[in-house]
């Protein structure tokens, strides 16, 4: 069995300011993370790995920091790892991504789509959650989403022959059945993520990580980076600012302030 | 550097620094450079970071940076695609709230476009009612596109993919919108790549107009695609000039449902597609009866890290009671394991629009503001005089919760 969890690199989004001045993002002194819903993924890779033996690549695009979201990986338990990183992929948006990652998925597994690729529901900096299901649709594989629990069903001879989870929709929890090969995100409940071992730290911390670049993955040059992407950002400005209205100080005087809701909601016809 | 999207003369760079400054992305900086002329001052682009905006471009005033051309390569015969869609979700039979909220929408689009676009819902499912293509008419549908299958019965991602492929495909429309819901999600963003083109997520403002499209200096209807990026901390506008159709979802709530109106005409097209076979299998949906629906309230009360504890909840419920709302809360109380994921209004939580959102110990974090943005009116109760929550509240009390909250029960009980 051949899992493939795939990684992304971003901002710690809760410390990306704007500057006032100049209405444009200040990124110094922001934290890069894992994102953290990848976490779970990967972990869940790891938990085939302990029960059937499954094989546990990690694939991540980025810029050339991104080994340290893939030596983290190793350090946990992955077997190998796949930095999909060149100038020529910058500005991709999700459909070039996912074309690419799907490039480097089928190379990392000899041609083929592997038995099961896993990504966290959606990363933090973008929150768009399209490129799992993007991947999915080049690897030409099924896909299920928003992945809580995943069981994976052995035949004779302990081989894995298919597998059941439970998707989290709007209108319930669907348990959903299904052959391999398959494309998940998961979420959060799906396994919390285990600390990696010192040992595999020291080891990850000298691991080789495979580079590869638009050559190695014999990629089309009109579909990926910003060439071979579909949408375009044309401006960037801070939010809207509603402006505050009515406040008052009720420091001490708890039934003042609480008396003064009830009259601004009956002014408003709030409340009866 | 021939791969960024941008090229930067170095005889024409001063080293004035204002395309640094002017850059939103954080993507130029000023480097030392032979030729440069002043010594460690001239512009530099990281490719990576870069998103083509041009707004270094207008900022320079020296003319130094200029656009690099590329060919491009879209969508053939972009002339052909007209209309605007609607993907309209059902599950049992019920068509969600979204649609018709962003059918409401759809109805600006059309009046925006011109020239004779319609405006169109699909629904797919089987054995489904009159009533249900009837309230996508009432809601400005001119045409229903149908597609009754017993594949569609339920949700699955692949089969809806291939039937709402194969519908764009067939009809080609120049806009196509989903309510950005676990379904809606999921499935589009793969049907955006089988058909080859640009999606964007969770879209808070949407606008069709005359543009110029920057690659072929052609004017074009464009759809302006306004969404929150880096949790909400800036907005960006985004389009997809070269591609068709211009795809976008949008969450539930951010747009207003305008009045249904019985009196509208439209028709209904029955699509019978040969659909690709179920590659998944539903076995069962649990519903969770104790499950709760917070962007359904018109009236919220929602809690934050300020509450302290779960049991502190419990007055909460009370004054929701009082007040005939639901109870809701800020991430911060889900992370503290108070309060389940259902209840959380935010960026990764739920958009809600009440009428009145009254909210205790909620500072007012940029991803929690992003999920109140529809609401009529705000009332914050904070202990923090600079609590952001006060820079949206309409009205904001500075005081001390615990004493607040329960005078606000009494004053309500009496």
């Amino acid at each position: 069995m051949h899992v493939v969890v795939c990684v992304k690199q971003v901002p710690d989004t809760t410390n990306v300011r704007i500057n006032p001045k100049t209405n444009t993002l200040m990124r110094e002194g922001v934290e890069s993370i894992v994102n953290p819903f990848d976490e779970y993924a990967l972990e869940q890779a790891l938990e085939l790995k302990d029960r059937f033996g499954a094989k546990v690549s990690v694939v991540s695009m980025g810029p050339p920091q991104a080994t340290a979201v893939l030596r983290e990986a190793l350090a946990r338990g992955a077997d190998d790892a796949h930095l999909v990183s060149s100038r020529a992929f910058g500005g991709a948006d999700t459909l070039a991504t996912s074309y690419t990652i799907a490039l480097a998925i089928k190379k990392v597994c000899g041609g083929d789509a592997p038995d099961l690729v896993l990504f966290g529901k959606q990363a933090i900096d973008g929150d768009t959650a399209q490129v799992g299901p993007g991947v999915s649709e080049f690897l030409d594989v099924p896909l299920v989403t928003y992945v809580k629990s995943l069981e994976v069903r052995a035949g004779r001879g302990g081989a894995p022959t298919g597998w059941s989870v439970v998707s989290v929709m709007d209108d319930g929890e669907h348990v959903v059945e299904g052959k391999f090969p398959a494309v998940m995100t998961v979420l959060k409940e799906a396994a919390p993520p285990r600390f990696a071992p010192l040992a595999g730290a020291i080891e990850a911390a000298h691991a080789e990580i495979d580079v590869l670049d638009e050559k190695a993955l014999e990629a089309d040059p009109g579909k990926i980076g910003l060439g071979g992407s579909p949408t375009k950002v044309v401006t960037i400005f801070p939010p809207p600012v509603k402006g505050g209205g009515e406040k008052i100080d009720a420091r001490g005087g708890a039934a003042r302030g609480a008396r003064a809701i009830v009259e601004f909601l009956s002014r408003k016809g709030l409340v009866k | 550097m021939a791969d960024a999207p941008i090229y930067i003369d170095p005889k024409l760079c001063k080293g004035c620094g204002k395309c640094v400054k002017g850059c939103g992305f954080g993507a130029l900086r000023m480097i030392d450079a032979p030729g440069a002329n002043k010594p460690g001052k001239l512009a530099e682009v990281d490719p990576s970071a870069c998103r083509a905006c041009s707004a270094c471009v207008k900022a320079c005033p020296f003319g130094a940076i200029s656009e690099v051309k590329r060919e491009v390569r879209g969508t053939e015969g972009l002339d052909e695609y007209k209309d605007i869609w609607v993907f309209a979700e059902q599950t049992g039979g019920k068509v969600a709230e979204v649609a018709y909220e962003l059918l409401s929408k759809g109805l600006e689009l059309k009046a925006q476009r011109g020239g004779g676009a319609r405006l169109c819902a699909v629904l797919l499912g089987h054995g489904l009612s009159d009533e249900a293509k009837a309230s996508l008419v009432a809601a400005g549908a001119d045409v229903v596109y149908v597609v009754d299958d017993p594949a569609l019965a339920d949700y699955e991602a692949n089969v809806y993919v291939d039937a709402v492929s194969q519908l764009i495909m067939k009809r080609r429309p120049e806009v196509v919108l989903a309510g950005a819901t676990a379904v809606g999600r999921a499935f589009f963003a793969r049907v955006a790549v089988k058909v080859r083109t640009g999606l964007t997520a969770d879209c808070t403002m949407l606008k069709v107009e005359q543009t110029e499209n920057k690659d072929t200096g052609v004017m074009q209807m464009l759809l302006h695609q306004t969404r929150p990026a880096f949790g909400g901390n800036i907005m960006a506008t985004i389009m997809t000039p070269n591609h068709r159709p211009q795809m976008a979802t949008v969450r539930p709530k951010v747009f207003k449902k305008a009045p249904p109106d019985p009196s509208r005409c439209g028709e209904t097209v029955l699509e019978a597609l040969k659909l690709a076979a179920a590659r998944t299998r539903l076995v069962k949906v649990e519903r969770d009866p104790g499950s709760v629906d917070i962007a359904a309230h018109d009236i919220l009360v929602a809690g934050g890290r300020g509450l302290k504890k779960a049991e502190n909840f419990k007055l909460l419920f009370r004054l929701a009671e009082l007040l005939g709302g639901e109870v809701a809360c800020s991430r911060a109380c889900v992370d503290a394991g108070w309060c389940p994921v259902m209840r959380q209004v935010g960026q990764t939580g739920k958009t809600v629009a009440p009428k009145l959102y009254l909210c205790f110990g909620i500072s007012g974090a940029i991803q929690h503001l992003e999920g109140i943005r529809g609401a009529d009116t705000i009332v914050a109760v904070n202990s923090d005089p600079n609590a952001p929550i006060f820079g949206v509240a309409d009205f904001g009390v500075v005081g001390d919760l615990f004493e607040i909250l329960p005078a606000l029960v009494a004053e309500l009980e009496r």
